[in-house]
């Protein structure tokens, strides 16, 4: 199992491959439309992350130890990035997911994807991870 | 091509020149600005006007006695003059200056609101409006127990005019509906809205953000009771705009902001306001846009309205013909009467994939809801992508976005 800092190196490394943006933009799409979709049942109110733009459902799940994210966007753009958001920090722990800090998105030169502005609900998406994050690591603190 | 081109003595060319901003390039292509019902781009003249003003003059207006001050107030008061000329106001009192739309729309809820809306009454507006002219009158409504009354829109983008009628009614005490949709490019009949209303004894706001930068408006010809600009949508800076207001409903509002300049008389006991306009002024007024603003409408009528409207007009069919040729893709509104702007999809394409790959090609369009979500909760989508075009825009600027839309076809469906 990679850690959160070796995956993100991978994905640095897959993008020094592309000479141009719109390879690079060809890669999202396909990324965009491969993305296990979430299933229609978890595609609710409560999932959904509202941008102005585009819309994002982001579903997570702990088994006590680690999270799995599942996420979508109606938009394929969104929905590639949101692929490599969920591929970074699914799998991980909550102190793991909280110490993350996605630079990775900068080295792909995809940052403008994620400033305030773009409002397609990807800056609320990562927002949202760690929400999770730190509620199932206070949850558990709790339990125990 | 030229037969499109009406007037032989409008001179493209000559006129991109003074555009500076149109010289730049956008990942590494020349840049195609088709987000003008956004903002638009300001004139050499513009930007002179600025400096001038900040390096010759800047100065606090109305309260000087020194010399700069009665430029910046000559200068100042002479906007206001200019523009109530540019909507042939009848004085220039009734010349009101804002930040622009949204503020003269805020400032006329809440102040025609104070003076004129009780329990019960009745405001109505239209499905294609703007966020700007909704949630206004929507915390009016909330404030005084008022109900806020929706025309409804037909399929091609036009307002149902049977549905309108049907809603006016002794409870009516306002109109305010948009000249031109930001969303769809629909020119709204004002003058039979107006007239209309009127017959029912209720006054008339127009919003004239996306009016003003497409034609000769005149506020006595269209007999409207408020008119609101914005200057940077008719080539002026940021942050300045107003409206127009008849004189006799001003004069019954009370002031919308306290302070300075507003004032006639100040005591602890008891503030008299000052005369129109000053009394919806409060503070430092934007001066030095105002003196941009001059500088913009002069620009405009350097131009000439029918130029304006006959080039722009001339790009809109151009570019409707070519989109729909392309095929694939579909038109929001196709109102026979449309200002110079499209908002269309590609089908089986996400607006905002494609604009984030069209950006690519240095062109600037818009994508989204358009701050008109209402409106595209009718039309069951959620946003649209909108190129809105400009006199100083060009048929092969069309083809440009043409090219890149085919591109967006192969990389997505």
């Amino acid at each position: 199992m990679m850690t959160i800092a070796e995956k993100e190196e991978q994905i640095i490394s897959e993008f020094t491959l592309f000479d141009d943006w719109m390879d690079k933009y060809n890669y999202i799409i396909d990324l965009g439309k491969s993305l296990p979709m979430i299933d229609d049942k978890f595609k609710t109110e409560s999932n959904l992350i509202k941008g102005c733009q585009s819309r994002v459902w982001l579903s997570a799940e702990y088994d006590g130890k680690i999270i799995t994210f599942k996420g979508d966007s109606d938009a394929v753009i969104t929905k590639g990035i949101a692929n490599l958001l969920v591929r970074t920090l699914s799998g991980h722990t909550p102190d793991e997911i909280l110490e993350a800090d996605m630079g990775f998105v900068d080295k792909i030169g995809l940052k403008e994807h994620l400033s305030p502005t773009r409002s397609n609900g990807l800056v609320s998406m990562i927002k949202q991870m760690k929400l999770y994050a730190l509620a199932y690591k206070t949850k558990a603190s709790l339990n125990n | 091509m030229s037969t499109l081109v009406a007037n032989p003595s409008f001179d493209i060319a000559s006129i991109r020149k003074d555009f500076p901003i149109l010289n730049v390039e956008v990942h590494g292509k020349p840049l195609v600005y088709f987000d003008n019902a956004a903002t638009t781009q300001k004139p050499q003249q513009v930007i002179d006007a600025l400096v001038d003003y900040y390096t010759q003059y800047n100065s606090n207006v109305h309260r000087g006695v020194h010399h700069l001050s009665q430029l910046a107030t000559e200068a100042y008061e002479g906007a206001r003059l200019k523009m109530a000329k540019l909507l042939n106001a009848p004085s220039p009192s009734e010349l009101i200056f804002t930040r622009g739309t949204t503020e003269s729309i805020n400032l006329i809820a809440f102040s025609f609101g104070e003076a004129f809306i009780n329990e019960g009454d009745e405001i109505i507006i239209s499905t294609i409006e703007h966020h700007s002219n909704i949630v206004p009158w929507q915390l009016l409504c909330q404030r005084k127990k008022a109900v806020l009354k929706v025309i409804p829109v037909l399929d091609n983008g036009v307002l149902d005019q049977d549905a309108y009628h049907n809603l006016l009614s002794e409870r009516t005490k306002l109109v305010s509906v948009c000249h031109i949709s930001n969303a769809l490019g629909t020119i709204n009949p004002i003058a039979d809205m107006i007239k209309v209303a009127h017959q029912h004894k209720v006054p008339v706001l127009i919003d004239g953000a996306q009016g003003l930068p497409h034609g000769k408006v005149d506020v006595q010809e269209l007999d409207c009771d408020f008119y609101c600009f914005s200057g940077h949508k008719m080539y002026g800076p940021t942050g300045i705009g107003g409206f127009y207001g008849r004189l006799e409903l001003l004069e019954q509002m009370p002031p919308y902001q306290g302070g300075g300049e507003m004032i006639k008389e100040v005591t602890f006991a008891k503030t008299t306001f000052n005369d129109l306009p000053y009394k919806f002024e409060a503070g430092t007024p934007n001066i030095a846009d105002a003196i941009g603003l001059v500088a913009a409408a002069d620009y405009l009528e350097g131009i000439g309205w029918d130029n304006i409207e006959k080039h722009e007009h001339a790009l809109l069919t151009y570019a409707t013909e070519k989109l729909l040729k392309e095929g694939g893709i579909t038109i929001i509104g196709t109102s026979p009467d449309k200002a110079s702007l499209i908002s269309f999809l590609i089908d089986g394409v996400h607006p905002l994939d494609a604009g984030t790959i069209i950006d690519h090609f240095g062109i600037a369009i818009r994508t989204g809801n358009h701050c008109a979500q209402p409106l595209m909760e009718r039309f069951g989508i959620t946003g649209t992508m909108r190129a809105s075009f400009s006199f100083y825009n060009t048929f092969e600027e069309i083809d440009s976005l043409i090219t890149a839309i085919r591109k967006v076809k192969q990389m997505f469906l």
